[in-house]
């Protein structure tokens, strides 16, 4: 499968989005995202990016005051998912012009759509800045 | 009317405010309060089912979700939203499926045909919302009523279609893996696209239906590989992709994909391998590595390279890769570097042997991720030649590696001292190193060991001894070293005091007898010891006492201080311990006599086969597995229970040890022995001995003191106390007759009275059942013996089961002293019963039968399992038999 989970995290921990390639009940989603969201902010610029959690990794990467995480299986290439996590933010960055935590918060749905262009059922299946904002730019259109 | 909702919703006046209201909140509270009366607006808008807000209500119930709050009262929502006719509120209503709602909610089988509807649809951007739905959520049913839809979109047009079936086969095949081969030669086609989208949707799809067919694996390597390894030669050598630029890299995921499905169909098959190895060279040897995805590109390379079949020149170049980034300055490298090690370790160990020294380093790297991952790789590169060197630098690590860390790091220790513990001595240095730095974080287990090993080694006692004297002296806040140190000055203390068995190199010590007493004063003084080490102190306390005449008065004015401990344990044993100092001088000396030697092979296996749990550091009343033998036989006067003074040294014999509980009365044999198997270290044996009669001492043989004794023998917080619950002993300890034996050797000692033997009894309890009915099995045969098992169950209690053991004696001797015993995995729970009698009539005529009863605290995840020891006579002549019972029922 690859990518579990895939959160945006402010500095404060709060949750700005989530999506789960797996199915978690909402009690475990919420441990789960207060367990790795402090290990990871506990974590200083110099250490790599990678926490193991569990029986999977965590891949984080921070942009101003918001971190990406993402849980991946094991075998997954965490040096790709960091491009990825890059990937995400350009396209988004794109989208939104120098985009910024109240962009995601306010715009939640597209930002979703845009994951949704990107990512399906766990793996990624576009990598076009183009084509992943199309069908975007056609609802909006509509 | 699609204008009028995206209106609505694009102003966003309602959302908006929402989401500004939740993020303006102080409190959780406040926040629950919001979402309360949102959530209630929403309900309200839904049971009018009102259309214009459904869009809005969706996108709010979606933020509500992400902060965690229920919003199963919205799926019926999205169903309706999906079923409508606009894109917008299709859109919605699909990202609403995908995040409200799970493949296990029966709501989900509303929405197939929705859904077929949609896969048919002309617009191609709902074709593609229904594949990313059907993707993301679909169950095994859906699988198969929408797999021939799926199938046909992969004749699309439109690339964006195609890249999306196939990731929706995906799960597809994943749910239903019969339909792999449907999907075989649509899949086969995709890998040759020239969309990139496409074309990493192909290889996916092929990965994935590898993973689930091997005839699909052997289709792919056979019609594909060298399509695979054109198209990833394509696009190495192809020019700069502007479109799929990733910091200067064109795509390094669809190369990672490729790659990684290479390393599927190279691995196990030689011409496969062959044919891809001048690709793999050029990705290995061409690809810029300055950059991340330049990196990440060359990793998976590596990793594919390190999976294939041999070729020797391709791994050097790996290994030296590895090397490469092992000395890259970006932690992230590193990482993944150490990661990939550990893997090459199976293919090259010589190679990666030679990063020692660098990955040493990475085990003191300040980041907790990479310390972890070199730790587990230091590990496996431990071996006789570097295990000196490795351990002696781990060591000296541990000294002043990070709170958190030490715990990983002394289980490694301890776990490759023990592994090549060839040399006792070093064994013993190490151990006692370790238990001086970290002794806090050494496992129960661990120093019981220790202690077993330095039983067994009889030239090291007294320098063992020493050192921990030593030891002591200089970090005497680690606990586990006090309790080894603690128990060795007990046994040992006047190797202590007179430097025997000195080693040529050893400095000698003066200690005085008081000194050694000080240390153990210290032990039991210290505010912060726990349980374990004063009762263990304490004991110490009384065997220094027969042996240090002049510290004799001092001794008893410690134990007597306890007396009033508020700690049952330890007021009981001061109580007892005064007793033995005060009333039975004549005997005092032969009773505190060293321990006999702890057998070192038992123990062992019984690490091994995991019945021991895993801090099984206290002496709980159940404890027949005592190895020092003291018990001749049953009917044996009472002398011989305490018998050390007998001349001929006591023989650790297992199966004698066995025999003490039935003196101490029939019933204690039915207890749980071996699930909560004590420690076979000596000191909680003698307190064993010492400690199970003092309800009769009392003069009041009262049921709950024993029980309370027994929980209280278990310091609180230990796995034991669930081990070996109370309920056992109830019914059972109730007879006055077989612990007033015990009650004369504290109190009177009158030899004339003997044991009374087991008693034979049927269980009460497990009259009178009807439960569900399983089959019963031949548990265990042999030539000699033949065990039959059969089971019942009551109904309103699943997890446990009663089970009752017929043993036959197939041979022409007869049985005496016919012992059951059981072990269980740690996820059940044993209870024995007294057997109907303890002598087996020969050829069959007649049985024993016993009753256990087991508790599977896992019930329907995982089966029963037992492990079992039958020991008995001929002729007065031990056997032994042992084996494991697999064939239960399912169910139980």
């Amino acid at each position: 499968m690859g990518i579990r989970f895939i959160l945006l995290v402010n500095k404060q921990g709060q949750t700005r989005l989530a999506q789960y390639y797996e199915y978690l009940t909402l009690d475990r989603r919420s441990a789960l995202e207060g367990e790795i969201v402090r290990k990871c902010l506990a974590r200083n610029e110099q250490q790599c990016s990678f926490v193991e959690h569990r029986n999977y990794k965590v891949v984080y990467r921070r942009y101003a005051s918001l971190f990406f995480l993402v849980g991946v299986d094991n075998d997954e290439n965490e040096l790709a998912i960091l491009e990825f996590i890059h990937l995400l933010v350009e396209s988004m960055d794109r989208h939104f012009g120098n985009v910024c935590e109240l962009d995601i918060m306010f715009h939640l749905e597209k930002v979703h759509f845009m994951l949704e262009e990107m990512v399906m059922n766990g793996c990624i299946v576009e990598t076009n800045k183009s084509n992943i904002l199309t069908p975007l730019q056609f609802m909006d259109k509509s | 009317m699609a204008d009028l909702i995206i209106d609505a919703f694009s102003s966003q006046t309602r959302l908006r405010d929402m989401i500004r209201a939740i993020r303006g909140c102080k409190t959780a509270a406040e926040e629950r309060a919001v979402v309360r009366k949102e959530c209630a607006v929403i309900r309200a808008s839904i049971s009018e089912n009102d259309q214009d807000y459904r869009h809005r209500n969706l996108a709010k119930l979606m933020f509500i979700h992400m902060l965690g709050y229920p919003t199963h009262f919205g799926q019926m929502e999205c169903l309706k939203s999906i079923a409508s006719a606009g894109f917008p509120e299709k859109r919605i209503g699909y990202l609403g499926l995908m995040l409200l709602l799970d493949e296990r909610q029966e709501v989900l089988m509303l929405v197939t045909n929705s859904l077929k509807q949609d896969l048919n649809h002309s617009n191609p951007y709902i074709v593609g919302l229904a594949l990313c739905a059907l993707g993301n959520i679909c169950s095994a049913e859906m699988a198969r009523d929408l797999a021939p839809e799926v199938e046909r979109l992969f004749q699309s047009r439109d690339p964006n279609i195609r890249k999306k079936a196939a990731l929706c086969s995906v799960r597809i095949i994943k749910k239903v893996p019969d339909l792999a081969e449907n999907f075989m030669s649509p899949a086969a086609t995709l890998l040759k696209e020239k969309h990139h989208g496409a074309l990493i949707a192909g290889v996916q799809l092929c990965t994935d239906m590898c993973k689930v067919s091997l005839e699909a694996l052997e289709y792919f390597r056979k019609k594909c590989t060298d399509g695979l390894v054109k198209a990833l030669k394509e696009r190495v050598n192809s020019p700069y992709t502007p479109e799929y630029d990733i910091s200067g890299i064109s795509d390094p995921f669809l190369h990672i994909r490729l790659l990684r499905l290479l390393r599927i169909l190279g691995k196990g098959d030689a011409d496969a391998s062959d044919c891809m190895n001048d690709i793999l060279a050029q990705v290995a040897t061409k690809t810029e590595t300055n950059k991340n995805a330049g990196t990440a590109i060359l990793y998976e390379c590596v990793e594919t390279i390190m999976s294939i079949e041999d070729n020797s020149g391709l791994r050097v170049l790996a290994i030296n890769i590895l090397g490469r980034f092992l000395s890259n300055r970006d932690n992230n490298i590193r990482y993944v570097a150490l990661n990939m090690l550990m893997r090459a370790i199976a293919v090259d160990a010589q190679a990666v042997q030679r990063h020692r020294i660098t990955i040493l380093e990475c085990v003191k790297d300040s980041d907790a991720s990479i310390r972890k991952r070199a730790l587990e790789l230091i590990f496996l590169l431990v071996n006789e030649n570097n295990v000196k060197p490795l351990t002696k630098e781990l060591i000296d690590y541990l000294q002043v590696s990070d709170q958190e860390f030490k715990g990983d790091l002394t289980e490694k220790i301890c776990s490759i001292v023990e592994k090549f513990s060839m040399e006792k001595k070093w064994y013993i240095d190490k151990m006692l190193k370790v238990l001086s730095e970290a002794g806090n974080f050494v496992k129960d287990e661990i120093w019981h060991a220790l202690i077993v090993a330095i039983s067994n080694a009889s030239d090291l006692q007294g320098y063992t001894v020493r050192s921990l004297y030593r030891a002591l002296q200089t970090s005497s806040e680690q606990e586990s070293l006090i309790q080894v140190a603690v128990w060795c000055i007990g046994e040992y203390g006047e190797m202590l005091v007179n430097n025997v068995g000195m080693l040529e190199k050893e400095d000698p010590l003066t200690v005085t007898e008081s000194d050694a007493v000080d240390v153990l004063e210290a032990a039991i003084k210290r505010h912060t010891s726990d349980i374990t080490s004063r009762a263990l102190s304490l004991v110490a306390l009384l065997k220094l006492s027969s042996r240090f005449p002049s510290c004799s008065k001092r001794i008893s004015d410690i134990i007597i201080e306890h007396k009033g401990s508020f700690v049952l344990e330890l007021q009981q044993r001061s109580i007892e311990f005064n007793s033995i100092i005060d009333k039975h001088q004549n005997i005092r000396s032969t009773l505190l006599e060293r321990m006999p030697v702890l057998d070192e092979a038992s123990y062992n296996s019984k690490r091994k086969s995991g019945s021991l749990p895993p801090t099984a550091s206290a002496p709980t009343g159940a404890s027949p597995k005592l190895p020092n033998g003291v018990v001749k036989s049953p009917a044996a006067p009472m002398a011989d229970l305490l018998d050390l003074s007998s001349d001929d040294a006591p023989v650790p014999s297992s199966s004698g040890g066995d025999n003490l509980p039935d003196l101490l009365g029939g019933s204690l044999t039915s207890l749980p022995s071996l699930t909560g198997q004590a420690p076979s270290n000596g000191t909680d044996i003698l307190m064993e001995l010492l400690s199970i009669g003092t309800p009769a001492a009392q003069n009041d043989v009262s049921t709950s003191d024993l029980l309370s004794t027994n929980h209280n023998n278990t310091p609180s917080g230990t796995p034991l106390e669930r081990l070996s619950p109370p309920s056992p002993f109830s019914p059972q300890v109730s007879t006055p007759t077989a612990t007033t034996p015990v009650m004369d050797l504290l109190d009177g000692f009158s030899p004339t009275l003997s044991m009374s033997n087991k008693k034979s009894s049927t269980d009460p309890y497990f009259s009178g059942n009807n439960g569900p009915v399983y089959p019963s099995i031949i548990a265990f045969q042999s030539s000699s013996l033949k065990i039959e098992f059969s089971f019942s169950k009551q109904p309103e209690n699943l997890q446990s089961t009663l089970i009752n053991a017929t043993f036959t004696n197939m041979s022409s001797n007869i049985y005496t002293d016919f012992i059951f015993q059981a072990a269980v995995p740690k996820f059940i729970q044993l209870h024995l019963d007294p057997a109907s009698s303890n002598t087996l009539p020969a050829s069959g005529n007649g049985s024993i039968g016993q009753s256990l009863r087991v508790t599977n605290s896992q019930h329907g995840q995982k089966h029963l399992a037992m492990r079992i020891r039958v020991a008995y006579k001929i002729n007065n002549k031990d056997v032994l038999e042992q084996g494991q019972i697999t064939n239960f029922p399912p169910g139980l």
